[in-house]
């Protein structure tokens, strides 16, 4: 991935753009639509998914509160397993680290599984900027790469893409990063999963260092979990001597059996699968199977700022099953690409925001990125209250101010005066009769053109409702 | 100060909200949810096994524990298999009716080796009803996990009842973390392209269960 989110606009101007887009609008109605309906299936097949859901929350809140705790346990067992455990305080740290290691091995090109943590960071980018090559081999990360794009999904990163699409970006790129794209080429997603194949199968079978990140940490036992589907994860954690595992903090768990409830939610929620096809566990190393050497790089980089916000911290429970984007209306009408970080949809919208800080444009409009329909919540396999976290974020927004925050702010304060004191209400309200067929029929002034098009004011009563009340009540009391 | 120091020092004063006397184990974990979702009859956890692994395109075999030199064979053949990876501990007799050339992992084979290869026969430390997974610890007669991996066609054997687990947490219960584990429910698939699976990636592209019963 060459591309960059920084600099991009801010949610209300990106996504505006991106729902003029029809094709977008149609590659994400189809998919959306698909996922949803297999997923509300495979949960119903629980019967016991509240309960589920309810122990992984339960899981994550324990391991917050104890996040430091948790950590040294898993640092102690990871080093006790043949392991090596860094610690990156943020982005730079962390590629620094990982760039460290891969030149110790006098390699210049590394396999790479996808990996959020590493988007989130700019990896690749900063690896580039040292001459060493990551191929994304996951089959949604590798049609990003080769088509020189920026992820719009957390599983499906090219969800934006339809299978035309996707077969002239193999057709035109493949062949700049290695074996061509088999010609002739159709749109058949077999035959698109094949072309990949192909491709990167060469690039397996030589790889000499691999990074990857981690659904699961378990403290107690220095394990890491990666779930996937194709295969990518698992050569890429097999075949290589060298291991560079990149992983947010949060995403440790306790105990070995706390992995007994989220294999249960994870597939389920996020491909709707009873199981995903490849789950891969590790500790540490193991004498002559898979590689010699395993690193494990701790990531903070705006995890511990999260933490510190009581309300807000419950983003950190996330399991990136990315649910919560495949029901989003505002999602599914926007995409991906209009939240400006690799985070994208509902928990995009309280993530970036604490991950980041809200000091850009683009980061405080994420909050209001959101109908606040609550769908995100009801999906959400640990219980994320995303439209809590919103409407929390929205008033840290508005309380560091910024122009519209300003005027809506002494707007406020004036209307809060007036209801204080009646006199003043009463007379205000008789003024507004008074002068009623010179209001206007729509709201005025700038930035409520869109919204008041289609939206009339109120009409105000000939009377104040007090001046209808002293002139029409009769004094006789209920019996 | 190291990062370390840093990270953890951080993490202290974001949950200056934590009561001191707080422990870990003092936040509840409910686990009221099920142990398993099916009943703990042997036969019907078979017949539940070999549908769900049949649902994600895994082609089963049942078949008695005598008869599984055969099948073995019978597979491999209809495959058109003439190459086979055989992992260390593999029971002999697996595969004494096939008529294939056999590749053992001592030394150990390379990864071109491996790709070269036709099929792969391993046994499975256990499998799982519900979501139709058998999962590898690399136990005797499953060898790294190279060897179930880069070959094309993985052919599994799974002896019922005692390998075959209801749920989840049964499996979770019974694996060891000290072991590389990889959990398969069917052949490589992917789900990248519009949201509809696919199968066959980068993984074998098919698998063959043979489900052994006394």
């Amino acid at each position: 991935m060459t591309g960059t989110y920084l600099g991009m606009p801010a949610f209300p101007r990106a996504a505006a753009a991106a729902t003029q887009d029809t094709r977008l609008r149609a590659n994400l109605t189809r998919a959306t639509g698909t996922i949803r309906a297999k997923r509300a299936q495979a949960i119903a097949e629980l019967d016991d998914w509240t309960q589920l859901r309810a122990a992984g929350a339960a899981i994550k809140d324990r391991t917050l509160r104890h996040l430091d705790h948790y950590l040294e346990q898993l640092e102690a067992a990871v080093t006790r397993a043949g392991g090596v455990v860094h610690w990156a305080a943020d982005a730079t740290e962390a590629n620094r680290i990982v760039a460290d290691l891969i030149k110790a091995t006098g390699e210049s090109e590394v396999v790479k599984v996808k990996s959020m943590a590493t988007q989130e960071i700019g990896l690749n980018e900063a690896l580039a900027a040292e001459g060493i090559t990551a191929y994304e081999t996951d089959l949604a990360e590798l049609i990003v790469q080769l088509g020189d794009d920026l992820p719009s999904h957390i599983l499906v990163p090219a969800i934006h893409k339809n299978r035309a699409e996707i077969r002239d970006i193999f057709s035109e790129s493949m062949s700049q990063w290695g074996r061509p794209a088999p010609e002739p080429l159709t749109d058949d997603p077999a035959e698109l999963a094949e072309a990949a194949r192909l491709h990167l199968r060469e690039k397996f079978l030589r790889a000499k260092v691999a990074v990857s990140g981690g659904n699961f940490m378990v403290a107690e036992t220095g394990t890491v979990v990666v779930v996937e589907s194709e295969g990518n994860g698992r050569m890429c954690l097999t075949l290589p001597q060298t291991l560079i595992s990149v992983v947010g903090i949060e995403k440790v768990v306790p105990t070995w059996r706390d992995l007994e409830v989220f294999l249960q939610t994870l597939p389920r929620s996020s491909t709707a699968e009873r199981m995903n096809p490849y789950t891969s566990m590790w500790s540490g190393t193991t004498e002559g199977d898979g590689p010699r050497e395993f690193h494990l790089v701790l990531l903070d980089n705006g995890r511990t700022a999260t933490l510190t916000d009581e309300v807000g911290r419950q983003a950190l429970r996330c399991i990136r099953c990315s649910a919560c984007l495949n029901v989003c209306p505002v999602y599914e009408r926007a995409g991906g690409h209009a939240y400006g970080s690799p985070y994208p949809g509902p928990i995009g919208a309280i993530l970036t925001p604490q991950l980041r800080g809200t000091s850009t444009e683009l980061d405080a409009s994420l909050p209001y990125a959101s109908s606040l329909c609550g769908a995100c919540y009801e999906v959400c396999p640990v219980a994320i209250d995303i439209p809590e976290v919103l409407v929390h974020l929205r008033e840290r927004v508005a309380e560091q101010g910024g122009a519209g925050h300003r005027l809506e702010k002494a707007a406020i304060r004036a209307a809060g005066w007036v209801l204080d004191h009646p006199a003043v209400l009463a007379a205000a309200e008789r003024t507004a009769s008074r002068t009623r067929r010179l209001h206007p029929r729509r709201l005025p002034g700038p930035g409520s053109g869109a919204w008041s098009e289609s939206r009339d004011l109120p009409r105000i009563p000939a009377a104040p409702f007090r001046d209808w009340w002293r002139a029409n009540r009769t004094t006789k009391e209920r019996p | 100060m190291s990062s370390r120091d840093m990270v953890l020092g951080r993490i202290r004063r974001a949950l200056s909200d934590v009561p001191r006397q707080e422990g870990p184990e003092d936040v509840p974990v409910a686990r009221n949810y099920r142990a398993a979702h099916t009943a703990h009859d042997p036969g019907e956890l078979l017949d539940l096994l070999q549908d769900h692994l049949t649902e994600y395109r895994a082609t089963v075999h049942r078949c008695h524990r005598a008869a599984v030199p055969g099948t073995v064979a019978a597979v491999l053949a209809r495959r058109g298999a003439r190459t086979v990876v055989v992992p260390q501990g593999l029971p002999e007799e697996w595969l004494s009716q096939a008529v294939i050339e056999q590749l053992t992992d001592t030394p150990p084979l390379s990864p071109r080796a491996c790709d070269a290869a036709d099929s792969v026969v391993t046994g499975c430390a256990l499998a799982i009803a519900e979501t139709g997974t058998i999962v590898l610890d690399g136990g005797p007669g499953q060898g790294r996990r190279a060897l179930s991996l880069i070959p094309d066609h993985h052919l599994c054997v799974v002896r019922a009842p005692q390998q075959v687990v209801a749920s989840v947490p049964a499996a979770v219960a019974r694996l060891s973390p000290n072991r590389p584990l990889t959990w398969i429910s069917g052949p490589s698939a992917t789900s990248d392209i519009e949201l509809e699976r696919v199968e066959g990636v980068h993984g074998p592209r098919i698998l063959d269960v043979v489900l052994v019963h006394p």
